[in-house]
């Protein structure tokens, strides 16, 4: 297999693993002022994802590192394209880790608000843009010959792209619930499965009219045929079984379906671009692909290598992480750690 | 039109790297200090250190926050504003980017979390092992980080190839000589900070006469610690200032203000320039000394600004290659001056130590906490002629600063992304300062009643 590929499958997993992990701790910062009321509640909350929300960004930001070191013109020509899109994102990514750490470090009820309510918009507005930016990917945007964005803001605001922000909010929230009713005791665990069953109906319409909208507005069915195959429909199956999973209080598995509908979902993204990375609205011949967008053969040989050895670790630590703080949180003085 | 987009990109690289390198090297030495201090808790067991562990790593933490979401906009602002950049020397700056997220971001993170939450859940030398690896995370992503900036200010490793630079050889890349002075400067300047960071707090109790013991026992870490690492930065960075004569000879002369070349080449100890009309308005030099910091003796011949800018003509075409003087000349100046105070002060403080004075008997330790200070100057200064100095060029020699920006967004894009950084910025340093007095004038105590607070309202 050509190391362009490769790369391509190994962005590919990073952002997986991000909207899978950051998924969850995404939807409940976005959770967070609705389901707590006292601030123990909120302490608690805030603790499920306490130890492991900046370790699940950091999934993110090596996959933009990945991007700029395999594919420097897909980084340059999105990140520049985009521009608006990721300054909004950068934003809520800064207040939101500031958040975390500094909320609980003052008593004054104002401070506290604040930061809760900066944990929500930090949270919502990341939710809402991966789905509107990866609409785009598939949907196309114009790029000219020479790679450059030639559009602006407003140009990547659609009806298409907005049910694609819908779709990653309402996705991360039901993940979200569904980890605080995995990691919260006993009262609030149901209280959150509730929660996630009663959200878990809006992700499923709002996903299948994406689904539709798909067919409509990308080249969905040239690239793969009337029969789509397993994984997209392995991912709308796995949506729909959720809600069951949930209902049955199988809340591990209905956490790992729900993880899967995310993986085949992203997956069946990826799919339609490979192997294209950027699909162009003005000339299929402008689109980035993993070809026209590549670093040389030898920084690709040199950061495989690098790939092989230390994924498998990062792996196994972050794993390990998420041993180490299985159990649930209570309101044990002893949860509230900050 | 361009030149706006390139003058705003300009200021938004330079206002937010430099408010990123407020928290970085608090983080590069805090970690390490926090770290030898919970590894004294395990091996003796005194509770003290434990107490110190929490008082000091809470400040970690608030600090570390900052540095963290601070950082996420520097790997994406590449893309954002400098494409151009970002295209030319992706296939070997993206890399070493990437590497630092891999290696350093998820170890460091990762194990935030675990020392953060984990301390009923781990064993104490786990979790004592857990801060090494914040600390060792913290310290391998300024190698990375530096690996891609020597790039930029020495190249190495490389070819030209279909009008960008590719990488040829991934071990030149790491062997770039220019890392392996950078990378130590920078990391002691971290540790320096860290130190003046405790000694100042320290002294600030000490003189109150509050938890002596506690204290104390910090001073006396961070004074070690501190003239030690001050000393080794400035012996580091004095081989760094002898690899720029030989790699960015311009970023010395304008460093100096040397218009002319000079054997034996004279030292300034104040210069105004008046960089339009090419000449000094005033100017005090000593002769000889500038050889001496370049080679070591007494004679040897450094290049002046008007030399340098002419052979530059002949090599790259007609240009302007002289980088702001003023700017450059001051940022050395002070980055070198407070350098050499912070190393008075470490020296003054460790000698009190080493001959086991009361402490809070010392005058000076009212400086002490306003010391703190001091690094901060001395780091962003160090930072300013680094970047400033080596313009016109992004890449030294291959890419001007001006050539790298990106052509579709326009001024309005970064115009308002500027305004919201800065001002999303000011409100976090003001929220971050509060913090950070809040918890070091209060002292271990604060830290404790946050640990034991009961609040039952669940349950009720």
């Amino acid at each position: 297999m050509a190391l362009n590929t490769i790369w391509f499958i190994l962005i590919a997993v990073l952002f997986i693993g991000y909207f899978i992990l950051e998924g969850f701790d995404l939807g409940v910062g976005i959770l967070l002022p609705f389901i707590a009321k006292t601030d123990t509640e909120r302490r608690m909350v805030i603790n499920t994802i306490g130890p492991h929300w900046d370790g699940n960004e950091v999934w993110l930001i090596t996959a933009g590192g990945a991007m700029f070191a395999a594919f420097p013109d897909w980084y340059a020509t999105l990140f520049s394209g985009f521009y608006i899109a990721l300054f909004l994102m950068l934003i809520a990514l800064i207040i939101r880790g500031v958040a975390f750490e500094f909320r609980s470090k003052d008593d004054n009820p104002v401070w506290r608000s604040f930061w809760d309510w900066a944990i929500f918009f930090g949270s919502l507005i990341p939710a809402i843009l991966w789905g509107v930016a990866f609409a785009n990917f598939i949907r196309g945007v114009p790029i000219n010959a020479d790679f450059r964005f030639v559009g602006n803001f407003w140009d990547l605001i659609s009806i298409y792209s907005v049910l694609g922000g819908l779709v990653t909010l309402s996705g991360f929230i039901v993940q979200g619930a569904i980890f605080l009713s995995l990691k919260l005791d006993n009262k609030f665990s149901e209280k959150t499965r509730v929660l996630g069953l009663k959200l878990w109906m809006p992700n499923v319409v709002i996903m299948l009219a994406f689904v539709v909208q798909t067919y409509f507005f990308t080249d969905i069915l040239q690239v793969l045929g009337v029969n789509p195959g397993v994984i997209p429909v392995g991912a709308i199956l796995t949506l729909l079984s959720v809600g069951w999973f949930i209902q049955q209080k199988r809340l591990g598995w209905a956490f790992i379906i729900n993880s899967l509908a995310i993986l085949f979902s992203a997956s069946t993204i990826f799919r339609i671009l490979y192997p294209r990375v950027l699909v162009s609205s003005l000339d299929p011949a402008n689109s980035l692909t993993i070809f026209n967008a590549s670093s040389g053969p030898y920084t690709l040989k040199v950061m495989t290598i690098i790939a092989i050895i230390f994924v498998p670790i990062v792996l196994a630590y972050q794993g390990w992480s998420y041993w180490v703080f299985r159990n649930r949180i209570t309101s044990h003085p002893k949860d509230l750690h900050y | 039109m361009n030149d706006l987009v390139v003058n705003l990109a300009r200021w938004q690289f330079a206002a937010t790297t430099i408010y990123h390198f407020f928290f970085v090297p608090l983080t590069l030495g805090l970690s390490v200090l926090v770290a030898i201090m919970e590894t004294l808790y395990v091996t003796s067991g005194n509770e003290v250190y434990k107490k110190m562990t929490k008082f000091w790593g809470k400040l970690f933490v608030i600090n570390f926050a900052m540095g963290v979401v601070t950082g996420i906009v520097q790997e994406f602002q590449f893309g954002m504003n400098w494409s151009e950049y970002s295209r030319f020397v992706g296939d070997i700056f993206g890399a070493p980017l990437a590497i630092e997220a891999l290696l350093a971001f998820f170890l460091e993170s990762i194990f935030l979390g675990v020392w953060l939450f984990g301390w009923d859940k781990l064993p104490k030398k786990i979790h004592a092992l857990s801060i090494w690896l914040v600390a060792l995370g913290s310290n391998i992503s300024a190698f990375w980080i530096l690996v891609a900036n020597s790039f930029m200010q020495s190249p190495t490793g490389f070819a030209e190839a279909n009008g960008r630079l590719v990488m040829t050889n991934f071990w030149d890349l790491l062997g770039n000589p220019n890392v392996w002075v950078q990378f130590p400067h920078t990391v002691l300047s971290g540790f320096t900070t860290g130190a003046f960071f405790v000694i100042g707090i320290s002294a600030y109790h000490l003189l109150k006469k509050n938890e002596s013991d506690f204290f104390g026992r910090s001073f006396r870490i961070a004074s070690l610690f501190g003239a030690l690492s001050i000393l080794l930065v400035i012996l580091v960075g004095h081989s760094q200032g002898q690899h720029m004569v030989k790699t960015q000879p311009m970023k010395m002369a304008a460093a100096e203000a040397l218009w002319d070349s000079e054997d034996p080449a004279s030292f300034s100890i104040i210069s105004i320039v008046d960089q339009k009309q090419q000449k000094d308005l005033f100017s005090i030099r000593i002769p000889g000394v500038l050889s001496l910091l370049s080679y070591n003796r007494f004679s040897g011949e450094v290049k002046g600004i008007n030399q340098i800018q002419a052979e530059y003509e002949d090599l790259y075409g007609p240009g302007n290659y002289v980088p702001p003087i003023t700017i450059s000349y001051w940022a050395f100046r002070v980055m070198v001056g407070v350098g050499f105070l912070m190393f008075f002060i470490a020296a003054f403080a460790l000698y009190h130590v080493m001959r086991q004075m009361d402490l809070s008997k010392m005058k000076f330790l009212k400086f002490m906490p306003f010391a703190i200070l001091l690094p901060y100057l001395a780091n962003s200064s160090g930072w300013i002629l680094t970047e400033v100095g080596r313009q016109p060029w992004v890449v030294y020699g291959y890419l001007r600063t001006a050539d790298a920006y990106s052509p579709n967004v326009t001024s309005g894009m970064v115009l308002t992304s500027l305004i919201g950084f800065v001002l999303v910025y000011a409100i976090l340093m003001g929220a971050d300062i509060y913090l950070l007095r809040k918890y070091a004038k209060a002292g271990p105590k604060l830290v404790e009643s946050n640990e034991n607070h009961d609040d039952d309202s669940y349950w009720n």
